[in-house]
């Protein structure tokens, strides 16, 4: 009795120390990614040579660009959650409810939004519908003898246009997964109550759908505050700037300096204020309602006959997805193949050099090697970094484990550009005089601190479900508090890490918002490498660059689909 | 009285991708009369869910007809087919189906505001329905608040507050613990004396179907077993199936030769039965356990011994080796017997069934497959 006593005392100490050093690490680490850059941000914009001053934060306040900016931001974030909050649930419903046929194709293109970067998107409407140059303004221009171009994307609405395009997805996911659980009862027994499908639809479905149409708008609402590369490509020529194009501008012209970046750093204030608006806006209305309506027998939600309307319906449904998800893609493809831009699409106009160009370019190969090494060793790291906070959080439950997982969700709240700033001003010395500046270091570093939350959430899922019993069944059968840390739960957990590590490395692969603030002439990254082509006025050489990197995505994709198929199979 | 469901025929077939086409419901006929309380009592798979979707017009039917109240609702030689909101009936579902953006008072009053009627009588008749639910302190409250069987009862307040003909209850009570099934099966029945609407009940438990029911409906794998009043189709099942489903039930396979009546495979003993005139050489002897007469070796009738003793709280059962098999007997715990002990069993007014074919049994696999 006595001895098992003691030896019990003396695990348990045991365990408390390794517990204890995880926590610390876990703290330390966080500290040094993710909470100083946001401190350096606030401390830059309030503090000039260690004093309080707010002069620097008012000047930019009340400069007018900076306030059109704001006001450009919140309309087009605005908008595009309107009108991409109609599209989705008009397209959930389509898919959910109805007997709409070819569900299958509608829902493969759906994927491809989440596949492949808005800019790419916006590069090929600028092809498309620039308002001097555009493909097919100038075609529909003389087809229709008009005396202007029809159409110009370089506008508010363009942008607000393209983001819809690539951000309604986000609503139709949440409602159509809604729609599908949701108990058909409640709707039949409104057809009961006398009600015609119409009213079924309006009264009863919709307001339950309620909870999920919020969400899925108010996750169009942050991205799109946040949103860098569509306003950038698309708004640039006409001046049409956005906050975050804006602290890009304000750091690009002031080529570095410190003054830029104290000036962005102001700006950021403003941005994450309007961003943690809609973060409080968000909080408030999904805790209000969330209705329990997944019950009863799993019964086939009865598909709602669509008879007459059914082929008009479906053609404008695929005509609409084939519009704003191929056709840009297909775009890129074509001017990858032009002698030279502006020429028409004809076939004795197509050619293979850009490609030639492009690759016998200095840094072309080194920006996918760069992407490639990036996204890999980002993945990795955050991977386990993630795994640890979220053991800690999940198992360890130390005091101020609260913060913790504030801590490694709240960079993903941060608009990109604002992040790269805080990770500028943190790594130019601020941390232990180390300066990474120009270095893939400090991409790597941002990269970590943006995805960190997407494993940490993964394992943690993954953390709820391993039962304490099972751990305490291997203490029992002898095993030290370590072993059965590395032999039961870390091998349960693994499918859930491998699949965290992808959720990273796939976004890091075409990331351009966070890069395209930290790159250094030698550590350009794939997505900075088409941009700054196109900036440079090389359109069908990005156009090639760019068609290079979809095929990557659609690669890497497929890998990752293939993995994830046979891990379910097991 | 008036009969006013009535089914014709009516068949309904579902193509499915694996097994072809399913039979669901295969030629029902029957006539559900004014002011009855009427079951479709019924394993999973046999058709009852069905038949009771195409009535509130929630399927259509490959075949036949339905008329509802003297009015034709669905036919498939017409073409015809009323949606479900013109059939003018009230439904209460499994799973309650209360609308959780709405208050009690707003989901009892939904018909009526479909119906566009005016605020003081969509009141009145609102408070009615609550005040015969016992739900008239909860009008304001919203159903997530509330019990699951305060839901039934908003649901059962919804489906009487438009006075309907005939009410549909798809296993009303089976979300509920059985204690709250017994108050809510017996506050049904007070409803349907109140307003006098015809009750077409929904269940898989035959207790419940029983206790509830003027009148049911057995069925099994697509087809009518039986229609009759609980007490009949408990003491006069037309089948094997009928007769397990409806209650306990003990089985010995006999075989019939000169006259006699013999344990299958033994022919040292015979059993002292009446034979009926159309039995086959091979049958199928059914009784419930408790009615087998359990007596002293001393006894006359047929010879055996106490295989095992179970003691079940409320009687003692007994397992009595007949031939090769074991016949399970229920008795009061004042029938005393050891486990060893020789005793002697009598059958009285058994059921006689054919042997079962297998054929029914792979079919019934296939169903539960579906």
């Amino acid at each position: 009795m006595e001895n098992t006593n003691t030896s019990a005392a003396n695990e348990s100490g045991r365990k408390l120390n390794m517990d204890a050093i995880l926590t610390a690490v876990c703290f330390v680490l966080l500290l040094i990614i993710v909470v100083i850059p946001i401190f350096m941000i606030i401390y830059n914009a309030f503090f000039s040579d260690g004093k309080f001053s707010t002069e620097l934060f008012t000047t930019q306040m009340t400069d007018p660009k900076n306030l059109s900016a704001m006001w450009n931001t919140v309309q087009i974030a605005i908008l595009t959650t309107i009108i991409g909050t109609i599209m989705g649930v008009f397209y959930a419903w389509l898919l959910g409810r109805s007997d709409i046929p070819a569900k299958g194709l509608m829902r493969a293109l759906f994927n491809i939004p989440y596949m492949f970067p808005p800019f790419l998107g916006a590069m090929a409407w600028d092809l498309l519908l620039n308002g001097r140059s555009g493909y097919l303004n100038k075609w529909l221009r003389t087809t229709f003898h008009l005396t202007k171009m029809p159409f110009n994307i370089n506008t508010v609405w363009g942008i607000v246009f393209v983001e819809v395009s690539y951000y309604f997805p986000f609503v139709f996911m949440q409602v159509v997964s809604a729609l599908e659980r949701m108990d058909p009862t409640l709707e039949e027994s409104a057809r009961i109550a006398g009600a015609k499908q119409g009213t079924v639809i309006w009264k009863i479905t919709l307001p339950l759908m309620k909870p999920s149409i919020s969400a899925g708008a108010l996750l169009i609402l942050t991205t799109s505050l946040a949103h860098f590369g569509v306003p950038s490509i698309l708004g640039y020529a006409q001046g049409i700037y956005t906050l975050p194009t804006r602290i890009y501008a304000v750091i690009y012209n002031s080529t570095g300096s410190f003054e830029g970046i104290r000036q962005g750093a102001a700006l950021s204030v403003m941005l994450v204020v309007v961003v943690a608006l809609a973060l409080i806006l968000q909080n408030k209305i999904l805790s209000t309602g969330s209705y329990d309506i997944i019950k009863g027998k799993s019964m086939r939600p009865t598909l709602i006959k669509l008879r007459g309307a059914k082929i008009p319906l479906l053609i404008l449904a695929i005509f609409t997805l084939v519009l704003i998800v191929l056709v840009p893609l297909v775009m890129i493809f074509l001017i990858s193949f032009i002698k030279a831009y502006g020429l028409p699409l004809k076939f004795e106009n197509f050619t293979f050099a850009q490609y030639q160009k492009v690759f016998n370019m200095n840094g072309t190969v080194d920006s996918i090697k760069n992407s490639l090494i990036l996204s890999i060793s980002a993945g990795i790291i955050s991977m386990f970094l993630g795994t640890l906070v979220a053991y800690v959080v999940q198992k360890i439950k130390p005091k101020g484990k609260e913060v913790l997982e504030i801590i490694s969700v709240l960079p993903y709240s941060i608009p990109g550009t604002v992040l790269s700033i805080g990770v500028i001003l943190a790594w130019s010395g601020a941390i232990f005089g180390i300066t990474l500046y120009n270095t893939l270091w400090i991409i790597l570093i941002a990269y970590i601190a943006r995805y960190l939350s997407f494993s940490m959430k993964t394992s943690s899922a993954a953390l709820l479900q391993v039962h304490s019993s099972l751990e305490e069944a291997a203490r029992v059968c002898g095993a030290s508090h370590t072993e059965s840390l590395s032999d039961i739960t870390l091998p349960l957990i693994r499918p859930a890490m491998v699949s965290g590590f992808f959720l990273i490395f796939l976004p890091a692969m075409r990331e351009v918002t966070t890069s395209i603030l930290l790159y250094g002439p030698k550590t350009m990254t794939l997505g900075v490498k088409i941009y700054s082509l196109r900036d440079a006025g090389m359109i069908p050489q990005a156009a090639a660059l760019a068609s290079v990197a979809i095929v990557i995505i659609i690669i890497l994709n497929t890998i990752v689909t293939e993995i994830t198929k046979e891990r379910k199979g097991v | 009285m008036a009969d006013q469901v009535i089914l014709r025929n009516v068949t309904k077939r579902f193509a499915t991708k694996t097994l072809g086409d399913i039979v669901a419901v295969d030629n029902f006929n029957l006539a559900v009369h004014e002011g009855e309380c009427f079951s479709f009592l019924g394993p999973s798979g046999c058709g009852k869910s069905t038949t009771l979707r195409m009535i509130a017009g929630f399927e259509d039917l490959t075949e036949g007809e339905i008329e509802l109240c003297g009015r034709l609702v669905s036919s498939s030689a017409k073409n015809l087919y009323i949606p479900p909101e013109e059939r003018g009936l009230g439904m209460v579902f499994q799973a309650f189906a209360v609308w959780p953006h709405m208050n009690v008072f707003e989901n009892v009053a939904f018909p009526l505001r479909i119906q566009k009627l005016g605020n003081t009588e969509i009141k009145e008749r609102v408070n009615k329905a609550l005040k015969h639910t016992s739900l008239t302190d909860l009008a304001e409250t919203y159903p997530g608040d509330l019990s699951g069987g305060q839901q039934q009862r908003i649901a059962l307040a919804r489906a009487i507050v438009t006075n309907p003909k005939v009410m549909l209850l798809d296993e009303p009570l089976s979300n509920l613990d059985p204690k709250l099934r017994e108050t809510m099966r017996f506050e049904i029945k007070e409803l349907q004396r109140e307003f006098g609407f015809t009750i077409i009940f929904v269940t898989h438990d035959q207790s419940e179907a029983m206790a509830i029911s003027d009148r049911m409906m057995v069925c099994d794998m697509g087809k009518i077993m039986q229609i009759d009043t609980p007490e009949n189709l408990y003491n006069k099942p037309v089948n094997r199936f009928v007769h397990n489903f409806l209650g306990e039930s003990t089985f010995i396979n006999v075989d019939v030769r000169e006259g006699k009546v013999y344990p299958k495979g033994d022919g040292s003993q015979a059993i002292k039965l009446e034979i009926p005139k159309d039995a086959a050489p091979q049958m199928v002897v059914a009784t419930r356990p408790n009615e087998i007469e359990l007596l002293a070796a001393t006894e006359e009738g047929f010879k055996t011994r106490i295989e095992k003793r179970i003691f079940l709280t409320d009687r003692t059962e007994y397992l009595v080796p007949v031939g090769e098999q074991l016949l399970k007997i229920q008795t009061p715990h004042r029938v005393r017997f050891a486990q060893g002990d020789a005793c002697v069993v009598r059958f009285v007014d058994p059921m006689w069934y054919p042997m079962d074919d297998e054929e029914a049994e792979k079919e019934r696999a296939k169903r539960q497959l579906f």
